[in-house]
């Protein structure tokens, strides 16, 4: 770690949110094993540094974009653990009243816009609340997250072309976890080095281990502050995805081994090991936020297992505004 | 304008371009953006002016660069602006269809209600002007499928003038088809021209025998059909669907159970089409009021032809309305 040391209590913070997103994640493992929770689930085991370090940097009138991995990026935004457990579980008490379900997390109080499970799909959009931001004065930033895999889409391109000429204030991160599905990315991209092709588009741009949550925070604040000023910025965080891509992936394109080295870049690990050899963080810090955690992690399934399912005669609501008559 | 004023004369192209005027001058949050609109004036000449009025913040030249001009509309949109995007044709749409299916008529419901998107998108379709296959396709059609859309058809300067600012008041996605061949039509735009209904069919021109229910460029074609069979002793009722999503069932069944005999008039093809909606759902719901089958004139089904002998023929044409009407008349007992 060569970046500034937090206090405790920051670092106590960044742990804090890396450890809910790990234990949430882990138990929405065990739901989904017990079909509590159906359909595609993707986990951020192994990249929680990158929300953390990013999501923590920002102002309550920031915007995020995210994709259909974005359970770690709901919660460090302050979206309640029950309210994305109970939208997993399908219930109306969830965040989406349970129309979204894992890939479509929303919440307008905290301008968390998605959950796009298309790939690429959401960076036009974070074009359009940047440019909107702008439009109207508003000092506001827009935190675009993608794979490396929405590289290879036009829609990357287009965005980051749009973003420089229009002088937007955005902030593209890019998580590249090495694979897109199962798929190398040097299977699928010309050139590897993520973050310069932000140079072809006169984006400024950034790599940071993805792994190392300081380098991330220290990163996150000189790309957002770019961007606050209208200059969009591409940040590369380079981590790795503990987990299968899915639910239903047996990771046959990857070997054990290199599960293996990664894990040992396990970023709570490794930010807990360092605050505590600088004195910052003790075990007795480490065991009362996995306490809290967990006591949080409960609680979500309580609700969750509390909530009610929506009435099927409200089917096709929210399929157009509901206009109250004034 | 007030009511006092004379009616102005001018194009469908006038009538569209005032409407988009107006709207600027009418909130702070409308802004024009999409492929040569400023600078160039608009490849329909219909943006023509508007860039020194109102300047290039508001009227926006993109990339050509239909998925994120288009997401960026509607992330501008809820970002509590009002953006017009324009999409020069609808043929160039399909590289935005993601954006406009997979997000601006899916965001609502996918996240409970919580974000709408008060985008309207205007294109150009139709055929006639021997654009070939790639300029020339009618898909209004084609995205009335999509639950979370509005789609409209102006076909006459009141609607093209009118339909923009009840799309703009509206919460939700808005898709305004404009058809190509409409834009050097001339007549009159009444002096307190407003917005007007976004959610029924009209009826264009009265008659007993017969309904036509059309829209778009062959409305106009339908209207001068109707006119001619008149002097036949044929009279037509002219229904301009107006709006394809959703569908007006009550004005459109109104007119069956009247005439007892139905011609869809469609540019669109015909398998899988809007015609094909109409029909199906005239035969649930006024099935009983029908004297002859519902019959369908529409594009021929292929992609369209640049020779001008051929893409005539593959239109509906005012002979081949007229031919269809007699037939069904014809057929009559």
């Amino acid at each position: 770690m060569t970046t500034a040391q937090p206090d405790h209590d920051q670092a106590r913070r960044l742990l804090w949110q890396m450890v809910r997103i790990r234990r949430f994640e882990e138990k929405c493992v065990e739901m989904y094993s017990a079909q509590k929770i159906r359909g595609f689930m993707h986990l951020y085991i192994g990249e929680e540094a990158v929300a953390t370090g990013i999501i923590e940097q920002l102002r309550p009138e920031d915007a995020i974009v995210a994709t259909y991995r974005e359970h770690g990026q709901a919660l460090v935004r302050g979206m309640s653990a029950g309210s994305i457990m109970a939208e997993m579980y399908g219930k109306q008490e969830g965040c989406a009243r349970g129309r979204g379900g894992s890939m479509h997390l929303f919440d307008a109080k905290t301008r968390f816009c998605g959950g796009n499970a298309i790939v690429g799909g959401g960076l036009p959009l974070a074009i359009g609340l940047a440019l909107a931001d702008k439009m109207q004065n508003r000092k506001a930033v827009t935190a675009c997250f993608f794979g490396e895999g929405a590289v290879a889409e036009g829609e990357f391109h287009e965005s980051l072309n749009l973003a420089a000429l229009w002088k937007l204030p955005v902030l593209f991160i890019c998580e590249n976890n090495l694979y897109a599905m199962g798929t190398a990315l040097r299977y699928t991209e010309s050139k590897t080095e993520i973050a310069k092709k932000g140079d072809a588009y006169n984006v400024a741009n950034a790599v940071v281990d993805g792994m190392d949550v300081l380098a991330v925070s220290e990163a996150a604040a000189k790309a957002i502050a770019t961007a606050r000023e209208g200059q969009p910025f591409l940040l590369e965080c380079r981590t790795y995805r503990f987990r299968a891509h899915s639910m239903f992936d047996a990771e046959l394109y990857r070997s054990k081994d290199e599960v293996t080295e990664w894990k040992k870049r396990d970023p709570i690990t490794l930010f807990f090991d360092a605050m505590k050899a600088a004195n910052v963080l003790s075990d007795a810090d480490y065991a009362a936020v996995e306490t809290e955690v967990a006591k949080e992690v409960d609680d979500s399934v309580a609700y969750a297992e509390a909530g009610t399912w929506e009435p099927v005669s409200d089917l096709t609501r929210f399929v157009y505004s509901e206009v109250t008559a004034s | 304008m007030s009511t006092t004023d004379p009616p102005k004369k001018m194009t469908y192209r006038d009538a569209v371009r005032e409407g988009i005027r107006s709207a600027l001058q009418n909130d702070p949050r409308v802004f024009l953006m999409g492929e040569d609109v400023g600078h160039y004036g608009g490849c329909f000449a219909v943006s023509r002016g508007l860039l020194a009025e109102f300047g290039e913040e508001r009227i926006r030249d993109t990339p050509l660069a239909e998925s994120a001009f288009v997401g960026a509309g509607i992330g501008a949109a809820l970002g509590g602006m009002r953006p017009i995007v324009e999409i020069m044709t609808c043929n160039f749409s399909l590289l935005a269809l993601d954006q406009i299916m997979n997000t601006a008529a899916s965001l609502l419901h996918m996240s409970g209600g919580q974000f709408n998107v008060p985008l309207v998108i205007r294109m150009a379709t139709g055929g006639g002007k021997q654009l070939a296959a790639q300029h020339s396709h009618s898909l209004e059609g084609w995205y009335a499928h999509i639950p979370g859309l509005k789609v409209l058809t102006p076909a006459t300067l009141e609607d093209g003038y009118g339909m923009l600012a009840s799309a703009l008041a509206d919460p939700d996605p808005v898709l305004i088809f404009e058809n190509q061949t409409l834009y050097i039509m001339e007549g009159e735009l009444p002096a307190n021209a407003g917005p007007v209904d976004i959610s029924s069919a009209k009826v264009r021109c009265e008659g007993k025998d017969v309904t036509i229910l059309t829209y778009g460029a062959s409305l106009p074609k339908s209207l001068e059909a109707a006119a001619k069979l008149a002097e036949q002793g044929v009279h037509a009722e002219v229904v301009d669907l107006r709006v394809l999503r959703p569908l007006d069932d009550a004005t459109i069944m109104r007119s069956v159970a009247k005439t007892h005999r139905v011609l869809i008039v469609d540019e669109g093809w015909r398998s899988g089409g809007i015609s094909a909606e109409i029909s199906a759902r005239i035969q649930e719901k006024a099935f009983y009021e029908l004297d002859r089958p519902v019959q369908r004139l529409c594009s021929a089904e292929v992609p369209m032809p640049y020779a001008k002998h051929l893409e005539q023929a593959a239109l509906p044409q005012v002979e081949s309305i007229i031919a269809a009407v007699q037939n069904l008349v014809r057929s009559h007992g």
